[in-house]
């Protein structure tokens, strides 16, 4: 288990009428009573990303610098030197790209313990457009040391994500998405620990690895494909940093064909990152990555941005099949390397 | 110089009939950023009818003024008033926010003619608009540049980068308006971060800095011919505005920052507008 944080716990009952921000927002909330050393920080955005639940609880803890990223970050820094520990809430593209440098020269460098939960992240604010579109951060955030980065894949792992992050003492980045990605967690009864993939489905002839909200079409992609006979295993690889290595060694010497899938540009995501462990273990393996074909999206709805790209059920399943008909290297020592 | 008889009531009912549109598309598109752009109607119409040399047949004509809407996610207000000044058939919002429409909520410069900046994320245009100003004169060009920027968008650093900028490097060509409505997305701009003394702050940044009712054309008028004058630097009018203007539940009502309108609702806003 991840941490000591009783409470309140949240349920497929719950998750099916909220957002990821709303639970964010209670779970926060109720941090909150048992952490005073808890403030929030927001950017105009404190309705949007919901962290204004925690400052109608909390108004003498919570500070809207207003449009002002950069000043966010810097003043959250200043707050966690002083004892405290900051949540700071904006969009994932102001968070990371507006005050990218101010995360990283101000939060992780210094290596302070600030959370950062970023919302509408990848193309889940569809209809705004590329100014609001966030492909690009996991790239990023991947090369800045000291932090660590979660993308949950509903509701309930991102209540799991939020209480688990209290046990690092250091920075870290949560993204999460618009709201209304289906659930893919029935309650928080299971186990969540950062840095470990989360088996969602066992499968022996090839493994999807997704994050965030293309969690959920893996499993439904694997259900799909079961159905024609094929054993699809699904991780949900929440943890981009630090990286569970192991999962995706595991992945290939069982199942030999790798699909990843992200709300994400195709270059430097979750598919670099599990294509840069494969090549390092050396074996032949099947590979493909689903993400954003390093392009600037189109407005529109998220779903249909996903189909359009790939990354939803059909778009996987279709993936899957294609990879499931390619050739790759076969060592001979294959086996006893493994 | 004030406007004349006919210009007023031309550009009154013009901005009127601009408002029943930005009711119909923010109806047609699910949602919309309706309440900054009602604030900002009457400016735009004295500038696209007015002030801005333009030619809606070229809209790549060298020596037009440049329009930059730094407040980019009024791009449903810019959108409606390129449209009834003949850049393209209003028509073609009726997908606007869809996918495939060239038409999102911020609008994209290489997809929407007229539009000479992407903007949607606060603080980037008007630091593009003292570019645009500085290229006129590298280029000795004699076109002007007109920037609206937001009050709440004027919490970013970058916009008094960007002030200092144009002051240090004298930009007489750039005409500045920030639309002073008082409302940002979580309540009131001085409860939320507070801004004033605003014309202070811009006279003390080196800007010939007026302060007029954004809604009075007259007042607006007199406000721009003054500082299409004034060219050893550049010129901030503060545009005191209502927030939803027009419409009597959007109006001062934070509530319609970004909001849809149901066919009921579309109705009620029209009726309150008279259109
Ligand atoms: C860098 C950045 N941060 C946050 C946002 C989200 N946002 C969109 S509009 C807005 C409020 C703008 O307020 P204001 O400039 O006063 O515009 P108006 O009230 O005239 O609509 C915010 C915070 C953004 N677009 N860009």
């Amino acid at each position: 288990m991840s941490t000591a944080e009783g409470g309140l716990t949240w349920t497929v009952y719950d998750a099916n009428k909220m957002t990821q921000r709303e639970i964010y927002g209670l779970v926060l909330t109720e941090l909150g009573e048992k952490h005073p050393e808890i403030v929030g920080l927001s950017a105009d955005l404190a309705k949007s990303t919901k962290i204004s639940d925690f400052g109608d609880r909390f108004p003498e803890r919570f500070f809207n610098v207003g449009i002002a990223e950069q000043n966010l970050f810097g003043m959250a820094a200043g707050m966690a030197k002083a004892g405290l520990i900051p949540f700071v809430s904006t969009f994932s593209v102001f968070a990371t790209l507006r005050a990218g440098e101010f995360l990283r020269t101000d939060l992780c460098y210094q290596n302070l313990n600030v959370k950062v939960i970023a919302t509408h992240g990848g193309t889940s604010f569809g209809s705004a457009g590329a100014t609001h579109h966030s492909i690009e951060d996991l790239a990023l955030l991947r090369a800045i040391p000291n932090l660590t980065v979660i993308v949950p894949a509903d509701g309930i792992e991102t209540a799991k994500a939020i209480r688990a992050c209290m046990d690092i003492k250091g920075p870290v980045y949560i993204r999460i998405g618009r709201g209304f990605e289906p659930p893919v967690f029935e309650s928080e009864d299971y186990d969540f620990e950062i840095g470990k993939a989360i088996e969602l489905r066992p499968g022996t002839d090839i493994t999807v690895i997704a994050c965030g909200a293309t969690v959920y079409h893996a499993i439904e992609a694997s259900r799909m494909l079961e159905r024609e006979g094929v054993s699809v295993r699904v991780l949900d690889l929440h943890t981009l940093k630090p990286f569970d290595d192991d999962a995706i060694r595991r992945a290939v010497a069982e199942t030999r064909r790798i699909i990843t899938v992200e709300d994400h540009n195709r270059i430097g995501g979750l598919g670099g990152a599990v294509a840069d462990v494969i090549a390092r273990g050396g074996k032949g393996c099947a590979f493909e990555t689903l993400g954003i074909p390093d392009t600037f999206c189109s407005h529109g709805y998220p779903e249909d941005i996903m189909h359009i790209y790939g990354i939803d059920t059909d778009g996987i399943a279709a993936k899957i099949r294609e990879v499931l008909g390619r050739d790759f290297e076969d060592d001979e020592d294959w086996e006893d390397e493994v | 110089m004030p406007l004349t008889e006919q210009e007023r009531q031309q550009f009154t009912a013009i901005a009127k009939k601009i408002r029943g549109d930005l009711v119909d598309v923010t109806q047609w598109s699910g949602g919309a950023h309706i309440g900054g752009s009602l604030s900002m109607v009457d400016l735009a119409v004295l500038l696209y009818w007015k002030y801005l040399k333009l030619d809606p047949a070229q809209p790549d004509w060298p020596d037009r003024d440049r329009f930059v809407l730094s407040k980019g996610h009024a791009g449903l207000g810019h959108a409606v008033v390129l449209a009834n000044r003949g850049y393209f058939d209003i028509a073609l919002l009726k997908d606007f926010n869809q996918y495939g429409s060239p038409f999102g909520m911020h609008l994209d410069s290489r997809k929407v003619i007229g539009v000479e900046v992407s903007t949607g994320s606060m603080g980037h245009g008007l630091p593009e608009a003292v570019g645009l100003a500085l290229g006129a004169r590298v280029l000795g060009a004699s076109w002007r540049v007109y920037c609206i920027i937001g009050d709440g968008e004027s919490n970013e650093g970058s916009i008094w980068e960007a002030a200092m900028a144009a002051a240090h490097y004298k930009t007489g060509n750039l005409i500045a308006f920030l639309d002073r409505n008082h409302l940002m997305i979580d309540g009131r701009t001085e409860d939320i971060m507070s801004l004033e003394p605003l014309a202070d702050k811009w006279s003390a940044f080196g800007w010939n800095t007026v302060v007029v009712n954004g809604h009075d054309l007259d007042a607006l008028a007199v406000a721009i011919e003054a500082a299409q004058a004034h060219t050893t630097g550049p010129s901030m009018i503060v545009c005191e505005t209502v927030k939803g203007k027009g419409v009597d539940f959007m109006e001062n009502n934070p509530a319609w920052h970004y909001g849809g309108l149901s066919v009921d609702l579309a109705a009620k806003a029209k009726q309150s507008l008279g259109v």
